[in-house]
């Protein structure tokens, strides 16, 4: 799908304001709508639309598989840290009061870092599945539509 | 700290260890880290045990009190089930190191993280207080099961775990839908709180249809009669230490879910109002007898052991079936005996499959010679799956009577006895095929397992004899855990 | 009774009843996991639907607004859908290895006990 020039300047346009929206959701999550897993998931698609436009290959130099690997759990370990925190610093896990003087930053510095964990384990996730199943077509003798096709 | 601040550290240490494990390289690493974080677990439970009898222990995550926050709420009717988890999980992972090495070879970082999600899933399962936390929790260690099963060595297993996938995600959603439907009407989602609130609407029809979607979401999870159709295929073709653990665990964990939201949530005077003694006598009594009578015919030891533990829950079921304080107790604490037993006859399975890489059952002709040691500890077991008396499974029969006969249930007694000859005979022909018959020709010979293999097998059918003698542990917390559930008592 | 105000249900129950349809019906193990994956989505629309309170406004805090409506079900409901998500992401994986080593993926026609093995080499 390289060849088509409308879907390539489309996608150019398109896949850093799918990213940077991305981000936006990730980081008004703990007073608007939104929060760790749907900005995880919106990141993993502009990925996979680069992907599908430019190919599985061009995807996996930009992120290695096993980078996608240790992001997962390295995205679910920030969460259980943040948890730890609060037990380390006095209260029960996943209390956020201890982090800081004011209670209301507290919360909101606890909610924030929990939700990046989880948007970072969510968005590499996401990514892996797409890339374990998409090498697997590859792999199986059956090609992509040749280029060229439209 | 207290023992209630390392309450729910019997949960979060295996979920944590469990992204970590993901990652390690090599054999010994995985292993290593899986049997640190269910040795703490273990510890963790056996210290809460003592004080949850006496008192229900309850933590409150993020500090936010309960109903507003999620708390892990532990008394003597789910304290016994925690420690039987990581118990059996302590027991099973030094058993797992040689199993899991010729079955599973490669990838074992994952495998092993795969593990310690399940386990820790269904600790979460046990130790919460909050409907909702009860479906996320039975999601992921249904999820991470699913997986496990694929794993299998032959290619039955990948349509064995879809199958199981397809039936568990169906009881599971069922559960949310009922769940949902009580939070409609009373607003909350706390055990102890829903317990309160429900009394005033009791008599509409979203509560009644709530509790029918959850006993129905409950029993394909449980493998009652006739929704057990995914767990044959599941238990036989999964890795022989993933079917020692979940034939050990994971059923088990559904009673207990189902017995809290039944007695504990809607309360006995609902239940009674609904048909829940006619729903559970009658699918335990068919389950025992066409269960019993389909592992007869079974060609390997694996699919016959499986057939055998859907006849076992209908034994559950039964005993749960009678609103009393000794049918719950025998509920409960068989329960408890049934994970031992069936564990040590799974294991010895495993022991064979290891050494012959078949388990069917014309293949152990001659192993009594060849293997000693494992096919005494298959017949040790066997005594305690029939009953004989000084073995666990002759006290958990012994109280289902107790129950039966004190309700005037003269059928159950016959249906007991009846499916107590059935299981001599469909575990008779193992040890038939075992000691009498000669080995087959051209077989080379068979060397006994390890110590790896033998001692986790030994320490769970010397268990079984222990707690056939000394009640006091099982029986003691199961007669509280009735009383707790009924409501009666000090 | 109010009939036509209760539409949201109507809707839970069709979708719900589509849904099992597919999974018990349908062979194609690809169509069982949408079937599964309509009915979890009813059971979603049930719980959110519920939370709206009438004359409720968006649960934002702010000055002048006396009734919001419930978040708790959007939350709970996010946490179910991202469970719906890795079942179906471990359906497919299963659909995809089964396609693989027995060849077809209808699912009454394949048989869990033939025997064969399938070596690690495939992994």
């Amino acid at each position: 799908m390289r060849e088509n020039g409308i879907l390539r300047i489309v996608t150019r346009l398109l896949i850093p304001l799918i990213m940077l929206f991305a981000l936006y959701i990730q980081f008004h999550g703990e007073y608007s709508p939104g929060g760790g897993f749907q900005a995880g998931v919106m990141f993993a698609a502009a990925w996979i639309l680069f992907v599908l436009i430019y190919g599985l290959e061009a995807g996996l130099a930009v992120i290695p598989e096993r980078v996608m690997f240790v992001l997962s759990a390295s995205g679910a370990l920030l969460y259980a840290a943040i948890g730890l925190l609060g037990v380390v610093l006095g209260g029960n896990f996943l209390d956020y009061a201890p982090l800081m003087e004011d209670s209301q930053s507290a919360q909101q510095a606890g909610i924030i870092l929990v939700e990046l964990g989880v948007g970072v384990t969510v968005a590499s996730v996401v990514m892996l599945i797409f890339s374990l199943f998409a090498r697997r077509r590859g792999e199986q003798g059956e090609s992509w539509p040749a280029e060229g096709d439209d | 700290m207290s023992i209630v601040d390392w309450m729910p550290f019997s949960v979060l240490l295996p979920l944590i260890a469990a992204p970590v494990c993901a990652l390690l390289p090599g054999r010994m690493l995985p292993w290593l880290l899986t049997l640190i974080a269910v040795l703490a677990s273990a510890v963790i439970s056996a210290l809460v045990l003592p004080q949850a009898v006496q008192a229900p222990l309850s933590y409150h995550f993020g500090n936010w009190p309960p109903p507003i926050g999620i708390e892990y709420r532990v008394d003597a009717v789910n304290g016994l089930l925690a420690l039987l988890i990581s118990m059996m999980a302590l027991v099973i992972v030094p058993w797992m190191r040689q199993s899991v090495n010729q079955e599973v070879p490669q990838r074992q970082g994952p495998f092993y993280a795969l593990f310690l999600l399940a386990m820790s899933g269904l600790m979460g399962i046990t130790l919460t207080g909050d409907a909702f936390n009860v479906f996320v929790f039975l999601e992921i260690s249904s999820l991470s099961t699913y997986a496990l099963v694929a794993h299998g060595t032959r290619r039955g297993a990948l349509l064995s775990a879809f199958r199981y996938l397809i039936m568990g995600t169906l009881g599971a959603t069922f559960y949310l839908i009922g769940v949902g439907l009580l939070y409609i009407m009373t607003g909350t989602l706390n055990m102890a709180d829903m317990a309160e609130r429900i009394p005033e609407v009791a008599d509409t029809r979203a509560v009644r249809a709530a509790f029918v979607f959850i006993m129905v979401g409950l029993g394909l999870k449980l493998a009652l009669f006739p929704l057990h159709r995914w767990l044959p295929g599941a238990y036989s073709n999964a890795p022989s230490a993933i079917t020692v653990f979940l034939a050990a665990t994971a059923t088990k964990v559904a009673v207990y879910v189902m017995l809290r939201m039944v007695f504990s949530v809607f309360g006995v005077e609902f239940a009674l109002s609904m048909p829940y003694e006619e729903f559970f006598l009658v699918l335990g009594g068919i389950g025992i007898l066409y269960a019993s009578v389909q592992a007869i015919g079974q060609r390997t030891a694996k699919r016959m052991l499986a057939y055998s533990s859907v006849a076992q829950i209908g034994y559950i079921a039964l005993a749960v079936g009678f609103v009393s304080i000794d049918g719950l107790t025998a509920g409960l604490v068989h329960l408890f005996n049934h994970a031992l037993m069936k564990g040590a006859l799974f294991m010895a399975v495993g022991a064979v499959v290891y050494r012959l890489g078949s388990n069917r059952i014309e293949d152990f002709a001659g192993l009594g010679r060849e293997m000693p040691w494992t096919m005494l500890g298959f017949t040790l077991a066997t005594l305690s799956m029939i009953g004989v008396p000084l073995t666990a499974g002759f006290i958990s029969k012994w109280v289902l009577l107790q129950a039966a006969i004190a309700d005037g249930h003269w059928i159950v007694v016959g249906v007991v006895a009846v499916g107590s000859m059935l299981a001599v005979v469909y575990l008779g022909r193992i040890i038939e095929a075992a000691y009498l018959r000669p080995a087959p020709e051209g077989r080379a010979p068979v060397r006994e397992v390890g110590l790896w293999f033998q001692l986790p097998m030994w320490v769970l059918v010397l268990a079984n004899f222990w707690f056939g003698i000394d009640t006091s542990l099982t029986l003691g917390t199961a007669t509280r855990g009735a009383e707790v559930l009924l409501g009666v008592g000090p | 009774m109010d009939l036509l105000g209760h539409y949201n249900y109507y809707v839970v129950v069709i979708l719900m009843m589509i849904g099992l349809y597919a999974v018990i019906a349908r062979g194609n193990m690809v169509k069982k996991i949408m079937g599964l994956n309509l009915f979890q989505t009813a059971g979603f629309i049930l719980f959110i639907s519920a939370g709206k309170i009438i004359g409720g406004s968006t649960p934002i805090y702010r000055e002048g607004v006396e009734l919001y409506s419930n978040p708790l079900p959007h939350v709970l409901i996010l946490t179910a859908i991202v469970v719906g998500i890795a079942t179906t992401a471990v359906g497919l994986a299963l659909a995809l290895r089964i396609r693989e080593t027995y060849g077809s993926i209808e699912d009454e026609e394949l048989v869990e006990d033939d025997g064969e093995d399938w070596s690690f080499g495939d992994r």
